[in-house]
């Protein structure tokens, strides 16, 4: 087996986006975005991507051969890191109900599996959520909400504030936001750092915590590289504790790459301003196989400070099975199939 | 083969006209076999009873004790399957071997309409950004796929360019090895023509200039009437070779090889929609793909002189590519006209400076 | 490989370490010994001597092989005539395709093929599998096509003739592609072949030699003489060789320069490199380092075109540094078998001499070394990915080719001392660019003395790709149209 050096950097330097702490080590940069040129300069001062650059190097880390003990620690990670959701104009609280009690026990034939990380729903399903999670049996699980009218983002400011504001006080412990691609799109870089920002100040609570913000980029159509690389930035100085690559309602969401470019920029700005920003890819990602190979992206660019739920999660529904499925196998040396799973 | 005009009776061109009885011959005389070629004209068959037409001669029943083969149903190839023509209609083809079986019923082969055409061109659209976006090492090794699985069906294809042709069994095995070659000769083409083709060009001031051979897009092509295999493969390998794709009109009294060559090429990992056939009239197909403001270019090879100039006249409405009909020696050397035919030169300039 | 060190079976201490994720050896029938392939027939040596082959990554013997002299040389050569007149006079077609079966039987057997290389080489399975055996079989099939269309390749030539045999020696370091390189065209253009591989990689030309008995070829076109230096030497004196064909080290393409001055021979070699990989200020990070990395620790820096000296603008210096060795340290060195192994073992003991030998003399001459932590196996040849900052043009390592996992480091301030610094050495086979600006990358590219720059990627081949070097790093190109002018009498 052949051993590889730890990383070098001194990790117990950075601190939580959400610590009351990285405040003060954002607002070192915070001329950066004293006006809309500024923070255009800055943006575009970073390095380039080349697409074909980052689209092999993303295809090279998917010829990993993760067998046995690695798979298996794969796996229930991949298992424990699953926002699973749901966002359905039809979904009604059985639909809800159902979910939750899937995501505190996702399988019925081995108890031992581990929870989801959170179940991901709209705001008007939190309350339900949040009951059903605790009836069975899992508070620890976490509600995330999507807000700011996901999944376009057309909305007055007002209402984004309001939808947020809202699902916060129903109970959610995080707040999927997405951006305002439009003002991005058109160079108004400042209005979507400041929407940032009051979205993040409409996810504090009256005891002084606040709901952990997810900022959702759509990558789809930001369409380039160097926009995915820009809107890192300027989300994660505006103050996210998370990015998320999609919304998973487009035709182009999370791919290994964009993946990847991501999971660069929370390095860098992790070393930069000592501020520890999470990932998450949704939307697409529908086999072990493909979560693997984002765990495997994660290893061999962020490291080992972002193995975990805290810090990368799955926005997924139906992955949920194929893991199932594949531990299954691990465990029994047979494949498994679709009846010796749920439908919920 | 012949066909009513509009008016007479529509049944008349359909040979599964329920009344008459199918000449139960499920096993078509093959040249050099013993049944005799009928003259007399079957009442009512689809062909034989236009005005002037030859009729054809509908095939002896098999002697007893024979085992009764299973009859092909030949279907168009559009967009990677196998329709009928949308219109229903069939028309009969004969074998033109001049010994025994000679002129005798063959098959029914679909007598493809407008609308089909139409259809072959949507298909033949929609393929065009993946086929033209695959390398070109991907399009060599297809169309050499296409070279092993014709290879494979030597015989099938001999029996049909016999009988299409009216050629002796060696001559048309002949003739089907010498496809084959060709399909590998154009293989062999998709990953050099770029360099034969294109280059730098030495501009006299600061600048990188590259000049590169592109695919047109979508080309019709009016199959050869005489050459229903060699001829068809030396028109159609070249246009999807340089990453365009094809609506195929195949020759008119001789389409079953081109109808077959469908088979192959969707058993050849070529995608669907590069290649679409049709069986039927040339005019009657020719004209709405010359006029259509979708193909970019036609291959004019079987239109005869008259109807090869309308449809250039017809063609220039999108100013469409155009190749004229004109002696062709489907054994020589091809060139590589026929490859550059169908491309584009692109010439990109950028500044070189620190 | 000993976890000693480590805490946990899952290695290093790492949360996600992978577990061994071997490539299964069973798929190749390795005999106990192997004989020249001569006129279509596998024979011994005429004076029975036989030498034999080593897994580098373990020092395991693979195979005994016969060993060529000068009278195999001389029957081989004899055979390579004979075949000469049928299948120069065989339409370009049928010789076409019998390199169109060659390439496809080749894709059906490239597993096999790629678990070989690996042994015999030491070079990742990863690489073999994903890099060397596609690209072998790329270049059957590139030149099968040309086989028949030989009157488009050189203007003015209608009908341009093959040389007649070709005498090919080749390198250790890619032995079935560089093998590929040499009789692809060799053969499309109607010559026939005396191909000599590396006393330390014979297994695959030997394995070549029974995919050729599969595609039906006719004996005596293609010959291979597994040997040492001496048969390699007497193959490209011989006198009945029209052609010389030569891959490896310059010192031994000068020796053949010379022996074949005067001669009718036609001679092509492609020899060493040192190549400058360029890091301008504005290039883009993370695809940079991807570049770096790949230049020199792909086939663990056993290329002739690696990217061995970095030329980092002095702006960006630190900040590329850093990035460069964070990312060196998750290279993962180890079996080559193992689907995860980034790198491999050093080729065989001699080249691991040269290599300790050079990063000695790096230290000694001042410059500063870096190695990520690397627990390297116990049997074997093997060295870590080094990396040595402080380089200057007076270094030894910034001069001499190394030929192995040992990146120097240099600084530039402009493009013009980068074009400078780049063209300064006797080589000139590569470059790397790095820049978001194209019109800086084409002006560089225009001003460095180089066969092949690589702008924004590194290490990429194509068979419709020419390569070959300027100045000491050889002459003419292998690849292309223009890799097929070579063996025609044009």
């Amino acid at each position: 087996m052949p051993s590889i050096a730890p990383p070098t950097d001194d990790e117990s330097a950075a601190v939580p986006a959400y610590a009351p702490e990285a405040d003060a080590r954002r607002a070192t940069l915070d001329d950066v975005a004293a006006s809309d040129q500024a923070l255009r300069r800055f943006l575009h001062g970073l390095p380039g991507v080349d697409a074909v650059g980052l689209e092999a190097r993303a295809a090279a880390l998917g010829t990993r051969s993760i067998k046995t003990t690695a798979k298996a620690y794969a796996l229930d990670l991949a298992v424990s890191m699953i926002d699973l959701t749901t966002l359905e104009g039809a979904d009604t609280p059985g639909k809800v109900r159902a979910l939750c009690a899937k995501g505190v026990h996702p399988d019925p034939l081995d108890r031992s599996t581990p929870k989801v990380a959170a179940i991901c729903v709209y705001g008007d399903m939190v309350a339900t959520a949040k009951e059903a999670l605790a009836a069975a049996g899992g508070a620890d699980v976490h509600v995330a909400a999507v807000a700011t009218a996901f999944p376009s983002g057309r909305a007055a400011r007002g209402v984004k504030l309001a939808d947020t504001a809202e699902a916060v006080a129903a109970g959610a412990d995080e707040i999927d936001m997405v951006i305002d691609r439009g003002a991005f799109l058109a160079g108004r870089y400042l209005e979507v750092f400041e929407e940032i920002r009051a979205v993040k100040a409409a996810c504090a609570r009256p005891d002084g915590t606040a709901a952990h913000l997810k900022v959702i980029f759509e990558n789809g159509e930001l369409s380039t590289y160097d926009n995915i690389r820009r809107c890192s930035w300027l989300a994660m100085l505006a103050g996210a504790d998370f990015i998320k690559t999609s919304t998973g309602k487009v035709a182009v969401n999370a791919t290994p790459a964009n993946t990847l470019l991501m999971l660069e920029a929370v390095r860098d700005f992790r070393r930069d301003v000592g501020v520890q920003v999470g990932v998450k890819p949704a939307g697409g990602i529908r086999t072990a196989k493909d979560a693997v190979k984002y765990l495997v992206l994660v290893n061999e660019t962020a490291g080992d400070a972002w193995l975990s739920p805290d810090w990368f999660r799955f926005g997924a529904s139906s992955l949920l099975n194929d893991l199932l499925m594949q531990r299954q196998k691990l465990r029994t040396g047979r494949y498994s199939g679709p009846d010796y799973v749920t439908v919920d | 083969m012949s066909e009513k005009k509009a008016g007479a009776a529509r049944g008349a061109e359909t040979v599964k006209a329920g009344a008459k009885p199918k000449t139960e011959s499920g096993a078509r005389p093959t040249a050099g076999s013993d049944a005799k070629p009928t003259a007399e004209p079957q009442a009512r068959a689809g062909a034989g009873a236009g005005a002037g037409n030859a009729p054809v001669a509908r095939p002896e029943p098999v002697a007893a004790g024979t085992r009764l083969g299973v009859l092909k149903t030949y279907k168009l190839y559009i967009g990677g399957k196998f329709p009928r023509s949308e219109s229903g209609r069939v028309y009969e083809v004969a074998d033109s071997s001049t010994g025994n079986g000679g002129g005798t019923w063959l098959a029914n082969a679909p007598l493809a309409s407008r609308k089909d055409a139409r259809d072959a061109v949507v298909a033949a659209r929609k393929a065009v950004g993946g086929w033209s976006g695959a390398t070109a090492y991907n399009r060599g090794q297809v169309l050499y796929r296409v070279a092993e699985m014709l290879e494979g069906r030597r015989e099938q294809f001999a029996r049909e360019v016999a009988e299409a042709e009216g050629l002796a069994t060696r001559a048309a095995g002949a003739v089907v090895d010498r496809a084959v070659d060709r399909w590998v000769w154009y293989a062999g083409w998709t990953d050099k023509i770029a360099q034969v083709v294109g280059g730098a060009n030495p501009v006299a001031g600061p600048f990188f200039n590259l000049s590169t051979p592109e695919p047109t897009g979508v080309v019709a092509v009016l199959a050869p009437q005489d050459s229903s295999l060699l001829g068809l493969v030396s028109v159609l390998a070249p246009v999807i070779a340089t990453g365009n794709t094809a609506v195929v009109v195949a020759a008119e009294r001789a389409p079953l090889p081109a109808l077959s060559l469908g088979e192959v090429l969707a058993t050849s990992d070529v995608p669907g929609g590069v290649v679409n056939v049709l069986s039927g009239r040339t005019a009657e197909l020719g004209a709405p793909l010359a006029a259509h403001q979708d193909v970019n270019a036609i291959d004019l090879t079987g239109a005869s002189p008259e109807m090869a100039a309308e449809l250039e006249a017809a063609a220039a409405d999108n100013l469409k590519r155009v190749r004229r009909p004109g002696p062709e020696d489907w054994t020589a050397d091809p060139g590589t006209s026929r490859l550059t035919a169908w491309l584009e030169t692109k010439t990109v300039w950028h500044p070189q400076g620190v | 490989m000993s976890d000693s060190n480590q805490s946990t079976t899952q290695g290093a201490g790492r949360l996600f370490a992978y577990a061994p994720a071997p490539e299964s050896r069973a798929i190749v029938d390795l005999a106990p010994s192997y004989g020249l392939f001569v006129d279509g027939e596998f024979t011994e040596a005429a004076d029975g001597r036989v030498f034999t082959s080593v897994s580098p990554s373990s020092e395991e013997v693979l195979a005994e092989v016969a060993r060529a002299g000068e009278a195999d040389v001389d029957r081989a050569v004899a055979a390579a005539r004979r075949a000469f007149g049928p299948w120069s006079a065989l339409p370009g077609a049928e010789r076409g395709k019998y390199l169109f079966r060659i390439a496809r039987i080749l894709q059906e057997r490239s597993r096999e093929l790629a678990v070989l290389e690996s042994l015999d080489n030491g070079k990742p399975i990863r690489e073999t599998r994903d890099v060397d055996l596609p690209l072998v079989a790329a270049h059957f099939f590139y030149y099968a096509g040309w086989a028949d269309k030989l009157g488009y390749a050189v203007p003015g030539h209608p009908d341009p003739k093959p040389l007649g045999v070709a005498g090919q020696v080749i390198p250790w370091n890619f032995p079935l592609l560089m093998l590929a390189w040499k009789v692809a065209p060799a053969l499309a253009a109607g010559n026939t072949v005396v191909l000599k591989p590396a006393e330390t990689t014979p297994l695959s030309a030997l394995f070549f030699a029974d995919v050729c008995r599969q595609a039906g070829l006719p004996r005596g076109v293609v010959n291979i003489l597994p040997g040492y230096g001496d048969a390699g030497a007497a193959l490209v004196a011989h006198d009945g060789v029209d052609k010389v064909a030569f891959t490896g080290s310059t010192e031994v393409g000068k020796a053949i320069a010379r022996s074949v001055a005067g001669t009718r021979k036609k001679v092509t070699l492609e020899l060493g490199g040192k190549a400058a990989n360029i890091v301008f200020d504005d290039a883009p990070v993370d695809q940079a380092v991807e570049g770096i990395v790949n230049g020199i620790f792909f086939n663990q820096g056993h290329v002739c075109c690696a990217g061995s000296r970095l030329l980092v603008q002095e702006s960006v210096r630190d900040e590329l540094l850093d990035a460069l060795k964070r990312r060196m340290a998750t290279l993962r060195v180890g079996d080559p078998l193992d689907k995860n192994t980034d790198v491999g073992a050093i080729n065989s003991a001699e080249q691991l001499a040269r290599i300790t030998e050079l990063a000695q003399a790096g230290e000694a001459e001042g410059a500063e070394r870096w190695s990520p932590a690397c627990e390297l196996p116990s049997s074997g040849y093997w060295f870590a990915p080094t990396l040595f900052t402080g380089v200057t043009q007076a270094h030894r390592i910034a001069r001499e080719e190394i030929f192995g996992p040992v990146l120097s480091v240099l600084t530039f301030r402009t493009p013009e001392e980068a074009v400078a610094k780049a063209n300064n050495t006797p080589y000139g086979l590569s470059a790397g660019i790095w820049s978001e600006k194209g019109s800086r990358i084409l002006a560089v590219a225009g001003r460095l003395r180089a066969g092949v720059v690589w702008a924004n990627t590194f290490n990429k081949f194509d068979p419709t790709s020419p390569f070959g070097g300027y100045k000491e790093s050889g002459h003419g190109r292998e690849g292309g149209r223009h890799g097929l002018e070579a063996y025609l009498d044009v």
